[in-house]
């Protein structure tokens, strides 16, 4: 069965850029969190309609790419975008840049439309029709397993994760790569200590000077603002260091060689295994902060278009995610069945012999297609959708190479 | 450790076989020292330097907050234990 993976073919949708969805969705884009109210309520019990948005009055370079990377994601198929009225971010200029990449879209401001209630009204008749649009007219294409770009993100770490957790993606992300497939993992502040193993993974000289800056930056980053990627709960799980926890997140990567390292709201610019660094730039308001929680990260691997988020978590978590659907892995299979309604996943009978790695791999392949082709994570079925983006600096890839067209 | 542990004898199945005596209870995810680790000593993991033993570790024994702390993270030797809670932040909670 497990053998026919990389063969195995669904039905997706087709965008204009020539990448393909897995799920064709209704994205509402708010631009400052005065508007964030009117934007859930106009999503509030519309199928296949999903919410995001950035807090802040003052714009920020960064979080606006990452919107448009988002906006213009393979899984969307149309975009609202919904102001206040008085903030920078312009809803206007969302939309124009929506549409420029083929997909329908439209804005309004709250404050033209008569406040709360007629802005609900109003937004709920937009999504209806865009909604009706994109079913009606989106071209229905075969995938299969290359046509897929994957994003690994770990949370809730323990010392299972490093043994079978992320082992298990790694064998997944082999098994992609080898299909002609993409495949992202992040967390270069989770990659402290591990400078020279890194670099042998380097798929050539260019790919092995970005890692080197990526690993610099990083550490300067986490010494500069005294924050290590490590906190109480991978403490309690038996993880004692950063360098130690570095160890076993590094694991989701499988054993491929690294093509490159990408950016937020960037593109692999072809097949194979990528980093994708979210730390901020050195910058005159200095770093700031990189992400603060697991949702950030999550957010900018589907800002680079993964149309599915594989997520280990030792410990447990709960979380989901708009735009692409989030699967669970744990390595723990205590976690795994205290928290089974949240866990799809269970790489823990690695650990007990159940199951060798590539086992695991497969079988994960299985479940990613499964999701593919419509079926819903735990997450996905719960209705999470955990969002969150913030002010960051980070020298961005301009629109067309970084969210493609 | 695969699974929790009680106090005693541990079968070894990784690269390094046979069995290592534990005088303390080992909970799963956790980590016993496989051989004698003098104070200052490197600890290495699969072949990754982890932090350095900020006292001696005898073979068997635990592997934690309160034998090893990172090279790079200087918040590392102020955690509790047992929690892995902070407490070098305990001041702004009163």
């Amino acid at each position: 069965m497990s053998d026919a993976i990389p063969s195995k073919s669904w039905q997706g949708f087709l965008r204009p850029d020539g990448r393909k969805g897995v799920r064709n969705l209704v994205l509402i884009v708010y631009t400052v969190e005065c508007a964030q109210h009117v934007s859930y309520a106009i999503g509030n019990g519309e199928e296949d309609t999903h919410v995001i948005g950035f807090p802040g009055c003052y714009d920020n370079a960064y979080a606006i790419r990452l919107m448009l990377a988002l906006a213009r994601h393979p899984n969307v198929g149309a975009v609202l975008s919904v102001g206040l009225g008085c903030e920078y971010t312009q809803p206007e200029k969302i939309a124009d840049a929506v549409r420029a990449s083929g997909r329908p879209a439209e804005w309004f401001f709250i404050q033209e439309s008569g406040g709360t209630r007629a802005s609900v009204v109003k937004g709920k008749e937009i999504v209806a029709r865009l909604r009706a649009q994109i079913r009606e007219e989106t071209p229905r294409v075969p995938m299969t397993l290359p046509d897929l770009t994957i994003g690994c993100e770990c949370g809730g770490s323990d010392g299972t994760s490093g043994l079978a957790g992320n082992p298990a993606v790694g064998a997944f992300f082999d098994l992609l790569v080898d299909a002609g497939g993409r495949a992202i993992f992040e967390e270069t502040v989770e990659m402290i200590g591990l400078r020279e193993l890194m670099l042998t993974r380097a798929a050539n000289a260019e790919a092995k000077q970005q890692l080197a800056a990526a690993y610099d930056k990083a550490e300067r980053y986490c010494k500069s603002v005294r924050q290590w990627s490590v906190s109480p709960g991978n403490f309690a799980g038996g993880l004692t260091t950063i360098e130690e926890k570095s160890l076993g997140a590094f694991a989701k990567s499988g054993s491929r060689p690294i093509q490159g390292v990408i950016r937020v709201a960037e593109a692999p610019s072809g097949p194979g295994l990528w980093i994708l660094d979210s730390v901020p730039d050195e910058h005159f308001m200095q770093f700031g902060y990189t992400n603060p929680n697991d949702t950030e990260g999550i957010m900018d691997l589907i800002s680079a278009g993964s149309q599915i988020i594989l997520f280990v978590t030792g410990r447990g978590s709960v979380i989901g995610a708009p735009i692409a659907p989030l699967v669970k892995i744990t390595g723990n299979s205590g976690t795994f069945r205290t928290m089974t309604d949240d866990m799809d996943f269970d790489a823990g009978r690695v650990l007990t012999g159940q199951l060798t790695l590539p086992q695991a791999g497969r079988e994960l392949a299985d479940l990613v297609v499964r999701v593919a082709a419509g079926g819903a994570s735990k997450s996905e079925g719960l209705g999470h959708r955990e969002y969150f983006i913030m002010y960051k600096h980070q020298n961005t890839p301009s629109l067309s190479e970084g969210c493609r067209a | 450790m695969i699974d929790d542990a009680p106090a005693g004898a541990i079968e070894l199945i990784g690269a390094t076989r046979g069995e290592i005596v534990t005088p303390e209870k080992i909970l799963r995810g956790h980590k016993v020292a496989l051989c004698d680790i003098a104070a200052n000593e490197a600890v290495v993991k699969y072949g990754v330097h982890i932090g350095y033993a900020t006292k001696s570790i005898p073979r068997g024994a635990r592997v934690h907050l309160h034998n090893l702390a990172s090279d790079l993270d200087d918040r590392s030797g102020t955690l509790d234990l047992h929690s892995g809670a902070p407490t070098d932040t305990a001041s702004a909670y009163v």
